[in-house]
C-alpha cells in the first residue's frame, strides 16, 4: 500500500496507534457518559412536565426549528453564521465517525460510503469544514474583537463569557484545519509518488493545505499525516466531554428541548402537572421556591440556553433599566445547577431561589409580553418560570405592598379598584351614549338571551378614560345589528393578570364565577376588546363559546361590507398600528387590525422598527398597572418614541391597557399636541357610515343568504 | 414569647361608599375586612415569634361574621384564632371591650398584647384602657420594636416634627402598632382555605366571668347620639368635572392661590 501510514498501523512513541484510539474513544465516551448521568440526576427529582404527546407535531417543530434553523434569520449575522457551523456539523458528523474508527479499523470506510457516493460526500464535506472554518473565523473576530454589546455581561451577573466562547471557537477551527490537514497531506503524497490522487476541489482548506505541501518531504508529510489525526482525535473528544460543562451543551440537548418544546401560545402550565383544580388543596406547596421545583422540562432549557442574548435583547423591562435579563434568568438557574449537582461529590441543599440567585424585583418585572420566547432560537420558555416563581412568592405570603391591596381588592369585589360590582355596567349609563346604543345586561334580570356576550372586564368597566373604548365597542356591534350583551354586576376580572401574577386560587374563584355568569347567559359567541380578556377566555377558561377580539369581529363585517368606513379627514395624520402583546405574539393577530386601517380611505400608515411578532411591550396591564418598578424610564415613554421615529403622529393599538400606557407615556415623553393614540374600536367607531344600522331581522336574512 | 394580638374586623373604606343610616352607616352591601393596623400587628408578633420563639393568638369581640378576620390572620401564620362573643357585649363602649379584653388574658397568660393603633371606626382607645385594667405599661403609636435580654423592648415611636423616640418597656406590656412598622405578608385565598377547618373556640360573658354591668350597653358609659356627613363650609369646592378638566382646575387654583408657581 502506498500513500502514507494510516493512524492505526503507526506508533505513537512506544504506543501503537491502533490501541492508543482505541484507548481515547473508551475512556472519552465512559467520562462523557457520566458527566452525562450528572447531569441527569436533577431531572430525576425535578417536578412532573407531560411532553410526550403530539409526537406528529414536535417533530415538525424539530425540522423547522432545529434542522431548518427557523429563528436563526432574525439575527441575519450571527443567524447566518450559526447555520453554516450547524449545517457544517451535520454533514462533518459522517466524517468524523469516520475518522474515529479509522483509527481502529485500517481503511475503514463508512457503509454506503464507497464509490460515487463517498466521492461526492469528500468534496461536500471539504467545502463544509471550509465553510465552518471562515463562519468560525468570523465570529472569532466578531466576539473577540467588535464584543456586539448584547454578548457583554453585566457586573452583577458575574464574569464575561467570550473565553469560554472563543475557546470552543478554537475548538471548533482546530477540528477544521486538522480534518483537512490529515486528507491533504495523503493527498500530497500521492502526487508525490506519482499516484493519481483524490481529486481536491479548489478553493477549499484540504486544496490548500496540498498545494503549500506539495513539496515537503514524505517523512515530514508522514508526521504531520499522523499528528493531523492525534490532533482532531484529541479534540474531538475534549469537545464533546466539554460540551455538557457550559453553553455548549445546547450542541446536545438542543433536539430534545426543541422537540419537547411547549406546543401551544398564550397559556400557562398548570400549578402542578397531573393534578386537577379541584385537588389543589392537597398541594402543600405552590410554585417554584427552590430549584428542584422546576420541571424536568424546564432544567432541559437552563441546559440549553445557548448565551445569544437575543431575549435580553428584546425584553423591553430589560431595555428601560428593570431588574431582569431573561438570559440571566437562564444563566443562573444554569450555574445553580452545576455548582449545586457537581459532577463530583454529593448534591447540595435546596436553597430559597428568591434572595438566592433571583430578586423579588426580577420576577415582578416581568410583563409577560412574550418578546424572548418568541425570539429564542431554542424555545427556551420564561414565561411559564416567571409566573412559577410568582406562584411560590404569593404561597409564601412575599408580595409587594402595591400589590396586595388590588389583590384583595379583586377577592372581595371582583375587580382591582375596589369599586362596587352593583357599578360595573355603568359605563353603560352615560347619558349621550345609553340614548343612541342600548346595552342589554344578560344575567339574573330577565332580560333574556343574546347570540353574542361583549365581555367587558374590569378597566374597561370602571375607568373613565378606557370606558369610551367599551362603549366604542358596544356601538360598533349595535350599528352592524350584532344581538348582543355584557354580564353586568356578573361579570368578574378575567383574571388574566392574576394568574399571571401567581394568585392561582384566587384566579380560579373569578374563573368559576365567570364561566358560571357566561353560560347562564346563553350568548353563543363571546366578543372582547380587551387582549388580555381574550387571552384569558380562549386560553385560560375551558368550554366556553368561541371568542373574538372586536378587530377580528371588525374586520370580519368590513370585509363583507357590513362595515363601511369614511375617509380620513385630517391629510396630515400618519398613523401606526402598535400590536399588544396578548393580540400578537400571543393569538397571532398580527394582520385583521391592519387590514381594518387599510380599509379606511386615505389612512396612512407606517410600521414602527418593531412590530408584528417584535412588537415592544407598552409596559404591561392588569396589576402591572399597579406594580412599582425600578426602573429608569416608562417602557411606554421608548414605544411612543419608536412610533415617532417611524413618522407617525397617531398610534392605534387595540387594547384598553395600551391605551393607558401610551397616553401616560405621550405625556410623559413630552409629545402631547404632536402624538395621540386611539383604540382601534374607537377609529372605527368615528369612522362608520352612520346610516348602516341594520335591524336583527337583516342581519339575520343576511346571514342565512350568505349560507344558503 | 406568648403573644395576644387583639383585631377587628372593620367596613373596607377605600372600597366602600358609605351610606348614612340613622346613627350609624348602612351596613348592607359593605366589605369588610381587618382594620389596616390590627394587620401590621400581627405580622409584627409573627416576626417576634420567629426570632424569639413562641406563638401568636389573635382574637376579637364580636360575632360569627367576624372569624372571617380570625381566619385570615390564622393564614398569615397565627397559631390560634379566638372569638369573644356573647349577645350581652352588644352596645360595649370602648371600656367595656377592654373588660372583656382583660377578662380574657386573665385566663391565659400572654407575654405582650399588642394591638393597632386605631380601628378604622375606633377611637384609639382600647388598648391604653387594656393596659390600666391589667395594670402593665402601656406604648401606643409603636414603630419599630426590639426584643432585649431581661424581659424588656426596645420600642420607638415617631414625634411630631419628624423626630424619633426610643424607649425601654417592661414586660409584659400592651403596645399599639403604627402602620408602616413592617411590611405585612400576603394572605391568598389558598392560606386562608387551609386553616377554614380549623376550630376557633368561642368564649362568652360566663366562661370570662363578666357580669351585665361590666360591658354591653348596660356597662357603657359613652354613648353614640349621632352620626352624619358635615356640610360643606364656605372655601371648599367639590370640582364636578371629568378628570382632566378637574386636574387643569386644580393646578389654576393652585397657582392663583401661590400654592405652585
Amino acid at each position: 500500500m502506498l500513500g502514507l501510514p494510516s493512524p492505526s498501523q503507526a506508533a505513537y512513541g512506544i504506543v501503537p496507534g491502533r490501541v492508543l484510539f482505541l484507548i481515547i474513544p473508551i475512556l472519552s465516551l465512559t467520562l462523557f457518559g457520566y458527566i452525562i448521568a450528572r447531569r441527569l440526576v436533577p431531572l430525576l427529582g425535578a417536578a412532573p412536565d407531560f411532553r410526550l404527546d403530539h409526537a406528529s407535531a414536535r417533530i415538525k417543530r424539530v425540522l423547522k426549528i432545529w434542522l431548518g434553523q427557523w429563528k436563526q434569520p432574525r439575527y441575519f449575522g450571527a443567524g447566518g453564521l450559526h447555520i453554516v457551523i450547524f449545517a457544517g456539523f451535520l454533514v462533518l458528523a459522517v466524517r468524523s465517525l469516520s475518522l474515529i474508527l479509522l483509527g481502529i479499523s485500517d481503511h475503514f470506510v463508512m457503509p454506503g460510503f464507497s464509490g460515487a457516493i463517498g466521492r461526492l460526500y469528500n468534496h461536500v464535506k471539504d467545502y463544509a469544514s471550509t465553510l465552518v472554518f471562515i463562519a468560525v473565523l468570523i465570529a472569532a473576530i466578531r466576539r473577540g474583537i467588535f464584543k456586539p454589546a448584547r454578548y457583554a455581561v453585566p457586573a452583577k451577573y458575574g464574569k464575561d463569557h467570550t473565553a469560554e466562547a472563543l475557546l470552543v471557537l478554537g475548538l471548533i477551527g482546530t477540528l477544521m484545519l486538522s480534518e483537512s490537514l490529515f486528507e491533504a497531506s495523503q493527498a500530497a503524497s500521492q502526487i508525490q509518488q506519482g499516484q493519481t490522487a483524490e481529486a481536491v476541489l479548489p478553493l477549499t482548506l484540504a486544496w490548500l493545505f496540498k498545494n503549500a505541501l506539495i513539496s515537503v518531504p514524505l517523512p515530514l508529510l508522514a508526521s504531520l499525516h499522523l499528528a493531523a489525526y492525534l490532533v482532531h482525535e484529541l479534540t474531538f473528544f475534549a469537545f464533546l466531554c466539554f460540551l455538557p460543562l457550559g453553553k455548549h451543551f445546547h450542541v446536545i440537548t438542543s433536539l430534545f428541548n426543541v422537540y419537547f418544546a411547549k406546543l401551544d401560545r398564550g397559556t400557562l402550565k398548570p400549578v402542578r402537572w397531573g393534578v386537577a383544580d379541584e385537588q389543589l388543596d392537597q398541594v402543600k406547596s405552590f410554585g417554584v421556591k427552590t430549584f428542584q421545583d422546576f420541571t424536568w422540562k424546564h432544567m432541559v432549557d437552563f441546559y440549553s440556553c445557548a448565551d445569544c442574548g437575543r431575549c435580553t435583547d428584546n425584553c423591553p423591562a430589560n431595555a428601560v433599566g428593570r431588574p431582569l435579563s431573561p438570559r440571566f434568568i437562564t444563566i443562573k438557574a444554569r450555574n445553580y445547577s452545576f455548582e449545586h449537582h457537581p459532577l463530583f461529590g454529593k448534591a447540595g441543599n435546596g436553597t430559597p431561589l428568591i434572595g438566592g440567585i433571583y430578586s423579588e424585583d426580577e420576577i415582578w418585572s416581568c410583563t409577560t409580553c412574550g418578546a424572548c420566547e418568541e425570539e429564542c432560537p431554542l424555545l427556551v420558555e420564561y414565561i411559564d418560570k416567571i409566573v412559577d416563581l410568582r406562584r411560590g412568592m404569593i404561597d409564601d405570603g412575599n408580595v409587594p405592598q402595591s400589590l396586595q391591596k388590588p389583590l384583595k381588592a379583586l377577592e372581595s369585589r371582583g375587580n382591582p379598584y375596589g369599586k362596587p360590582d352593583k357599578k360595573r355596567a355603568d359605563w353603560t349609563k352615560a347619558v349621550d351614549f345609553q340614548q343612541s346604543c342600548k346595552v342589554k345586561v344578560l344575567a339574573g334580570n330577565g332580560n333574556g338571551a343574546a347570540e353574542t356576550l361583549y365581555f367587558v372586564d374590569s378597566i374597561t368597566s370602571y375607568d373613565d378614560r378606557i370606558q369610551a373604548i367599551g362603549r366604542a365597542t358596544a356601538r360598533i356591534l349595535n350599528r352592524t345589528g350584532e344581538n348582543f350583551g355584557i354580564l353586568g354586576a356578573a361579570e368578574k376580572d378575567s383574571g388574566h393578570e392574576v394568574r399571571r401574577f401567581g394568585e392561582e386560587t384566587l384566579f380560579m374563584a373569578l374563573r368559576d364565577a365567570n364561566v358560571e355568569a357566561i353560560k347562564a347567559s346563553g350568548a353563543r359567541h363571546i366578543v372582547t376588546a380587551d387582549p388580555h380578556a381574550l387571552n384569558a377566555l380562549k386560553h385560560d377558561y375551558k368550554d366556553l363559546p368561541p371568542v373574538d377580539h372586536i378587530s377580528q369581529v371588525i374586520a370580519r363585517d368590513v370585509k363583507s361590507g357590513r362595515i363601511k368606513l369614511n375617509p380620513i379627514e385630517n391629510p396630515d395624520s400618519v398613523y401606526t398600528y402598535h400590536d399588544p402583546c396578548y393580540l400578537g405574539r400571543h393569538n397571532q393577530v398580527y394582520d385583521d387590525p391592519r387590514d381594518v386601517l387599510d380599509a379606511i380611505p386615505g389612512l396612512k400608515r407606517v410600521e414602527m422598527s418593531r412590530c408584528r411578532d417584535r412588537s415592544f411591550c407598552c409596559g404591561g396591564g392588569g396589576l402591572m398597572l399597579f406594580y412599582e418598578p425600578k426602573e429608569d424610564e416608562r417602557m411606554g415613554v421608548k414605544r411612543v418614541q419608536m412610533a415617532a421615529e417611524a413618522g407617525a403622529n397617531v398610534i392605534v393599538t387595540a387594547c384598553p391597557f395600551c391605551m393607558v400606557n401610551i397616553e401616560d407615556a405621550i405625556k410623559v415623553a413630552g409629545l402631547e399636541g404632536r402624538m395621540t393614540a386611539i383604540d382601534l374600536a374607537e377609529l372605527v367607531d368615528q369612522q362608520m357610515v352612520r346610516e348602516q344600522t341594520r335591524t336583527q331581522t337583516e342581519v339575520a336574512s343576511a346571514r342565512l343568504a350568505q349560507v344558503s | 414569647m406568648e403573644i395576644l394580638v387583639c383585631v377587628k374586623r372593620v367596613p373596607d373604606t377605600s372600597e366602600n361608599e358609605i351610606q348614612l343610616d340613622g346613627n350609624d352607616i348602612d351596613r348592607d352591601d359593605l366589605v369588610y375586612s381587618i382594620n389596616e393596623p390590627d394587620n401590621y400587628a400581627v405580622e409584627e408578633a409573627l416576626q417576634i415569634v420567629a426570632k424569639a420563639g413562641g406563638s401568636v393568638t389573635v382574637a376579637t369581640v364580636g360575632g360569627e361574621d367576624d372569624e372571617e378576620v380570625l381566619r385570615r390572620e390564622m393564614a398569615m401564620g397565627a397559631k390560634q384564632g379566638v372569638l369573644i362573643s356573647d349577645g350581652a357585649f352588644n352596645g360595649s363602649d370602648g371600656r367595656g371591650i377592654a373588660t372583656i379584653l382583660k377578662a380574657y388574658v386573665q385566663k391565659n397568660h400572654y407575654d405582650l398584647i399588642l394591638t393597632g393603633v386605631q380601628a378604622d371606626d375606633g377611637a384609639a382607645q382600647v388598648g391604653g384602657m387594656l393596659a390600666a385594667l391589667l395594670d402593665v405599661p402601656f406604648a401606643s403609636l409603636v414603630t419599630s420594636l426590639e426584643v432585649l435580654e431581661g424581659n424588656k423592648l426596645k420600642i420607638s415611636r415617631e414625634v411630631e416634627g419628624g423626630n424619633k423616640e426610643v424607649s425601654e418597656i417592661d414586660l409584659p406590656c400592651v403596645l399599639s402598632i403604627q402602620t408602616g412598622i413592617n411590611e405585612p405578608r400576603y394572605v391568598g385565598m389558598k392560606g386562608i382555605r387551609q386553616v377554614a377547618a380549623i376550630e376557633i373556640p368561642s368564649f362568652g360573658a360566663s366562661d370570662l366571668g363578666i357580669d351585665a354591668g361590666g360591658a354591653g350597653a348596660a356597662g357603657a358609659k359613652v354613648t353614640r347620639t349621632d352620626y352624619f356627613v358635615p356640610t360643606l363650609g364656605k372655601g371648599a369646592e367639590i370640582l364636578q368635572g371629568s378628570r382632566e378638566e378637574n386636574i387643569d382646575k386644580v393646578v389654576e387654583l393652585m397657582k392663583a392661590r401661590g400654592g405652585l408657581n
